[in-house]
């Protein structure tokens, strides 16, 4: 190895990043070279310098306490419109004031259970990108509907609808499992040109509900319950086709 | 939402973490008032997030709030030190003029602390989730957002710019 190598690499080496064969040949081109050695040297005697207990900030006395209390009312219903970002605080005002009036649980559970939509609904973008990141877009690749379903068998507590619209232009491309909102779901995967669409689905307790859209990143999420299975698609698909997949999809059986 | 037991669970796993929390914080906002509000706001969002969290290590994640909390804080409240960086100005390591006069280890930890100050934020982070953090490249990517080999000539460059300022310093410490 030579200086520049050395030179390139010395920060990774100081910081214990390099694997076992490039940090061994590091060590034996330190031991030859004053100049590198001497890099080495100021680099380890910066972060001791840095590292010093003198300049952790330490929490001013009491933070912890104002912490606690303020999470504990945060997590009460009253309180848990104060979660939102700020842009949601005026909002958060109103609904507020609505309960006070009202002073109904009814209310309360609406307004907790938009937000808890909120909260699924990045989580479901985020597994989208994630789908898209790695290379894990399924576990079973397969256009064909009678291969996928039973897939799913054993390895979930229902057994979720897979239908194939390839006739329209959807095409089924598989299936795999994910976890979202606390609990194993099905994700199916559809083709729409170069377009990837994640389908998830779980079941749900609660009513049926007409689509509901969410936006988050550039991509395009859509919500619904129907026969008490919570739906939800994304995709950066255009919102219109989008919608027009959803609409097969609750109108499918 | 977070339930008692949710809470309790949140409480046990993350608040430990507070110290991190505040270090990180007070370092980016420069002061204790503004580092007190972003942590606890950081808090607040991390509780509201803590459902989508199903990783071991929660300090990474805590701090991967804290961070985005106080970059848009400084977006906020230092646009006129706030210049997204540019990694070319930035860019060249250079070799200290003289790097025998600066005795690192001898520097007055308020002429360290000074330095760091003087440091961009995006250096500044780096600088304190490495030194002071002990956190792996990995973590430090997911933090910041950036792959994981800009990590490493982030750290080489702020790293290089924290020896001037100290060299700087210093200087006009015994020229003074």
């Amino acid at each position: 190895m030579n200086c520049r190598e050395a030179q390139e690499l010395i920060h990774g080496f100081v910081d214990s990043e390099l694997g076992l064969v490039l940090n061994l040949e590091m060590e034996r081109h330190m031991r030859e070279c004053p100049g590198c050695s001497g890099t080495d040297e100021r680099l380890h005697a910066m972060h001791t310098a840095v590292s010093d207990n003198s300049l952790y900030f330490q929490p001013p006395a009491g933070l912890e306490d104002r912490l606690r209390t303020r999470l504990r009312k945060v997590n009460s219903v009253e309180g848990r419109v104060w979660t939102l970002s700020p842009s949601w605080r005026g909002i958060g005002i109103a609904a507020a004031l609505v309960l006070c009036i009202a002073g109904t649980w009814q209310i309360a559970n609406t307004r907790q259970r938009s937000s808890i939509t909120e909260t699924i609904g990045q989580e479901v973008v985020a597994s989208h990108v994630r789908s898209l990141m790695a290379t894990h877009l399924t576990d079973v690749p397969s256009s064909d509907q009678h291969t996928v379903k039973p897939w799913f068998n054993g390895k979930l507590d229902f057994s979720p609808v897979v239908a194939d619209f390839a006739d329209r232009g959807f095409v089924l491309a598989g299936g795999r499992l994910d976890y979202l909102a606390n609990r194993a779901v099905a994700a199916l995967v559809y083709r729409r040109r170069q377009h990837v669409i994640n389908l998830f689905t779980w079941p749900t307790s609660q009513r049926d509900m007409a689509i509901r859209a969410f936006d988050r990143l550039g991509y395009h999420a859509l919500n619904w319950n129907k026969s008490h299975v919570t739906y939800w698609t994304v995709s950066d698909l255009n919102p219109e086709e989008l919608r027009q997949f959803a609409d097969m999809l609750r109108n499918h059986e | 939402m977070p339930e008692k037991a949710e809470l309790a669970r949140f409480e046990q796993m993350v608040l430990p973490h507070l110290g991190a929390a505040y270090n990180l914080a007070r370092w980016l906002t420069g002061n204790n008032h503004d580092a007190e509000d972003v942590v606890q706001e950081s808090y607040l969002r991390a509780l509201k997030f803590f459902g989508g969290f199903r990783g071991e290590n929660s300090r990474p994640w805590l701090l991967t709030i804290v961070r985005n909390t106080c970059f848009t804080w400084l977006r906020q409240n230092r646009f006129s030190e706030f210049t997204e960086l540019d990694e070319q100005i930035h860019g060249r390591e250079r070799e200290p003029r003289n790097p025998e006069s600066i005795m690192l280890a001898a520097a007055h930890s308020e002429t360290v602390r000074k330095a760091i100050e003087a440091l961009p934020p995006e250096f500044r982070e780096v600088i304190i989730l490495r030194e002071m953090e002990d956190l792996s490249y990995k973590e430090i990517s997911v933090i910041a957002s950036i792959p994981v080999g800009t990590v490493m000539s982030r750290l080489a460059r702020a790293r290089s710019r924290l020896q001037e300022l100290l060299s700087e310093l210093m200087t006009r410490g015994v020229g003074a």
